[in-house]
């Protein structure tokens, strides 16, 4: 069945087409009139920054969402996919960053879960799956044990299983979402080997990614998005890579200002509050694949706003985690006011003045089915309770007034679960919750993920605001227009180590994005 | 849905949450009626009287398995843990392991009922702390460690008693049991409340007012709502979790207490299925497996509804048999409807 996959492709014929295709969603435009084309035996590039439109792209190519406008045509024939399914049945799989296997199941059942080869009284021939499964691994070059659980599989060796479960299903396109995001420099080398392999199968390949210098040397051309809109394709054309750049021309052509306003009021900032030097954390047995801080060096002043810039997978978050005391330093001092401190868990870290909004508010952050109230107060308990712990709900109500109208907060009543409000106004309760705190510190994980435009330029002035109260406030997020508007100093992190300061006067996207995203290190040809 | 993204004024949660509130309540008052038409003397004062004895045992245990439930936990023990602190604290009552009805030698060579109410509640204090340690410690889910609890009170209940009841305790003992508080209001003296309901009401008011006026109340409802929220908003997530089985384990120990005095014995198969009895009280009384939804008052409410549906039944003379079988599909219809009025509110 392999090989009939391969005889029905024309290299260089175009397999997918995408023309003019638009999404909106309540009032937002994700993607407006875009087109792309991906010929059979070759591999394009989905590029852009985040908020350019790849994921809601993806989504509509996997069948997730349909399009609001536009066609799409696959193998010569009109594409709408209703469902995930339907689009696998067609021939397009999606790989994913959050892998789709089942870590409970081996590799053999994984590849053919629904479709187990049937023997004798239709009872599943367990030989025959075996047998097969070695075929289908060996497709991607893995010879593990088909018997193997997932579970005990790296990241990367699932990733291949995937692709070996997609190829097992005969599709002609394969979509990889940040396949590389998780992987070491040897396990990325061995992926870009197989994607060319696949490739001389005439195997279609669309390759969505952050990483430019994997991009610009796997590539065969590359599609650029910025803002929901084509922002220029490039070629290949028989050099040894496609010129990096011009991708970064193409990703950020804008200037940031025209994006978010950079809020006016600065302050000069006062005394050092944090330093952080050559904090490191070790590798986890249980978590083999997890970033781990190599040595990093920081320092925040009173008043300031320290930006890092960095990719997921930067070690971004865990720099965070590590200094909050949510994670477990191997080595390294941390002081704060100059007094070395060494919080063993985020109650720790708390009590001595350190905040966190966290990256993924829904998880990390709210409870969902409590009140606005309950939710506001959490972290400051002791502030709204008497010495036998009984709660005042009357400094309660009045506190969250305060905070409702410095910060803004559209919401009903205090008694409303916070579910019922919109992204923006989640975070600023969040962020009231640590004001109620009155923190030294102030560590915001991408705030405004999740907060449409116009309640983002809010979080960016409440951020400000905060420094000139004379919060020493660390901003990670991986969106630069962002970086560049709220931050006075940047620094830029990869792989668990920074790599790069400025002022953010003197920064601009081209520069930061080369200092995140490029790895002088695997920079020649293969 | 996504229209309403620009409006965040939205009211329909707070609708949602009142008729959670309520849903069991008009579920319970529907009950009484239909029984109330099917007999007159359904609404009899000594028959509500009798209802309200009868609860007032699991719904002491209710109360605290609202604390674990709250946290999305649970505690399979408590039957099997009731024993055991009855049998510990009839021997401290007793001064031994002698079986026997008689009040007076037995009685005089004990320690008094004052005692024996610290063994109860002590022994129920550290069984709960064994357990909520071992849960948090461990990392073994609380469903299996309170599984092997139950088996392992069990097995220690026999032990200690080998197999028999210690009965026979002191007067003073048995009136937490038996005896009457008299509210006599003017020359009413009919409100004589039974001294098991008087400490489940001041059991559930306190417990009422922990949960919702307290830091520590909020401390569990964030606990449970999402732990990891709860961790990075500094709480100490592992020591309210220990807390939460601390306090099941005390009432479990109260519980215990008090339905020896009443029955002037302490019986080695006491309890037996109470778990089951407890944790439908709190679930029908819209505290949510998952953590994080529920209250005090639900948890009263359907510790009344299973209490009315179990004399209800008797009282039209259904055959013990068939009365489980009516039980079971009144607790899943309780909770059906209450999920099905939450899904209209949530709609309009």
């Amino acid at each position: 069945m392999l090989a009939d996959a391969v005889t029905q492709a024309h290299p260089g014929q175009p397999l997918l087409e995408v023309s003019g295709v638009s999404k909106h969603f309540a009032g937002v435009i994700a993607l407006n009139d875009v087109s792309l084309t991906v010929r059979s035996g070759e591999i394009l590039g989905l590029m852009g920054e985040n908020g350019a439109g790849k994921s809601t792209l993806l989504k509509i190519l996997s069948g997730v969402q349909p399009p609001t406008k536009g066609q799409i045509s696959f193998d010569g024939r009109p594409f709408a996919p209703a469902s995930p399914l339907d689009a696998k049945a067609a021939g397009i799989v999606t790989i994913y960053q959050e892998l789709s296997l089942i870590p409970t199941l081996t590799v053999a059942e994984n590849i053919f879960v629904g479709r187990a080869p049937l023997g004798a009284f239709r009872l599943i021939d367990w030989r025959r799956m075996r047998e097969e499964t070695r075929k289908i691994i060996a497709r991607v070059g893995l010879a593990i044990d088909p018997e193997t659980p997932v579970s005990s599989l790296s990241v990367a060796e699932q990733q291949l299983v995937e692709i070996a479960r997609a190829l097992s299903l005969e599709s002609r396109l394969i979509i990889m979402d940040e396949p590389t995001s998780a992987l070491t420099e040897s396990e990325v080398q061995r992926l870009l080997d197989i994607m060319r392999k696949l490739k001389a199968d005439g195997v279609a390949i669309m390759f969505v990614t952050h990483r430019l210098e994997e991009a610009s040397l796997i590539c065969d051309r590359m599609t650029v998005l910025r803002d929901g809109r084509n922002a220029g394709d490039l070629e290949r054309d028989g050099q040894a890579k496609i010129a990096i750049p011009a991708i970064i021309e193409r990703m950020v052509g804008r200037a940031a200002s025209d994006l978010y306003a950079r809020p006016a009021q600065r302050h000069a900032p006062g005394t050092v509050r944090l330093t952080v030097k050559n904090l490191r954390t070790i590798r986890d047995p249980e978590a083999p694949h997890a970033i781990v801080l190599d040595g990093v060096d920081l320092e925040v002043k009173a008043g300031e706003v320290l930006g890092i810039a960095g990719l997921v997978g930067s070690g971004r978050t865990e720099l965070a985690r590590a200094i909050f005391g949510a994670d477990r330093i191997a080595s390294g001092t941390i002081t704060l006011d100059g007094v070395p401190i060494a919080p063993q868990s985020p109650a720790d870290a708390i009590a001595l003045g350190i905040g966190l909004v966290p990256e993924d508010r829904k998880r990390q952050a709210l409870f969902t089915a409590l009140s606005i109230l309950s939710n506001f107060s959490i972290a400051a308990l002791g502030n709204f309770s008497n010495r036998f712990g009984a709660m005042s709900e009357k400094r309660e109500r009045t506190d969250l007034e305060t905070y409702r109208q410095m910060l803004s907060i559209r919401m009903a009543s205090p008694e409303q679960t916070i579910d019922g409000l919109s992204g923006g106004n989640q975070q600023k309760v969040v962020l009231a919750r640590w004001l109620a705190r009155d923190p030294k510190v102030l560590i915001v994980d991408e705030p405004t993920r999740g907060v449409d435009v116009g309640a983002k330029a809010e979080v960016h002035q409440i951020l400000v605001q905060l420094a000139a109260r004379g919060i020493a406030v660390v901003m990670i997020s991986s969106e630069l227009p962002e970086v560049l508007a709220v931050s006075d100093r940047i620094v830029t992190m990869r792989q668990g180590r920074i790599t790069g300061e400025m002022p953010a006067i003197e920064a601009s996207e081209a520069k930061l994005m080369a200092l995140m995203a490029l790895d002088e290190t695997r920079s020649t040809a293969p | 849905m996504s229209a309403i993204a620009s409006d965040d004024v939205k009211q329909g949660p707070n609708m949602a949450r009142l008729i959670m509130r309520f849903g069991p309540l008009i579920f319970l008052i529907a009950l009484i009626i239909v029984f109330a038409l099917m007999n007159g003397k359904f609404l009899n004062p000594n028959n509500i009287l009798n209802i309200m004895r009868q609860i007032s045992i699991t719904g002491l245990i209710a109360l605290g398995m609202t604390f674990v439930i709250l946290t999305s936990g649970i505690d399979l023990s408590v039957g099997s843990m009731l024993a055991f602190c009855g049998m510990v604290s009839a021997v401290v009552a007793k001064g031994g392991t002698a079986n026997t009805l008689s009040l007076g030698t037995g009685a005089q060579q004990g320690y008094g009922w004052f005692a024996a109410l610290l063994a109860a509640v002590g022994v129920g204090l550290i069984a709960g702390f064994v357990q909520g340690t071992a849960i948090t410690r461990l990392k073994v889910p609380p469903f299996v460690v309170t599984l092997g609890g139950l088996t392992i009170f069990r097995g220690l209940t026999l032990t200690v008693s080998s197999g028999g009841p210690i009965s026979g305790f002191t007067p003073e003992m048995r009136w937490f049991g038996t005896g009457y508080i008299d509210w006599s209001f003017g020359t009413l003296s009919a409100y004589a409340l039974p001294v098991p309901v008087v400490i489940f009401a001041v059991a559930a008011i306190i417990c009422h007012i922990v949960l919702r006026y307290t830091r520590y109340g909020r401390a569990v409802y964030a606990v449970g709502g999402n732990a990891e929220a709860a961790r990075l908003s500094g709480l100490r997530v592992d020591r309210i979790l220990v807390s939460v089985y601390v306090i099941v384990g005390f009432f479990a120990g109260l519980a215990a207490f008090v339905l020896s005095a009443r029955l002037n014995s302490a019986e080695a198969v006491a309890g037996g299925g109470y778990e089951l009895t407890v944790i439908s009280a709190v679930v029908i009384g819209g505290t949510s497996l998952f953590g994080g939804v529920g209250s005090i008052s639900g948890t009263v409410i359907g510790a009344a509804l299973i209490g009315v549906l179990q004399n209800g039944l008797q009282f039209n003379n259904v055959s013990s048999y068939t009365q489980q079988v009516v039980i079971g599909l009144i607790l899943i219809l309780a909770v059906a409807f209450d999920r099905w009025l939450k899904s209209r509110a949530r709609l309009g």
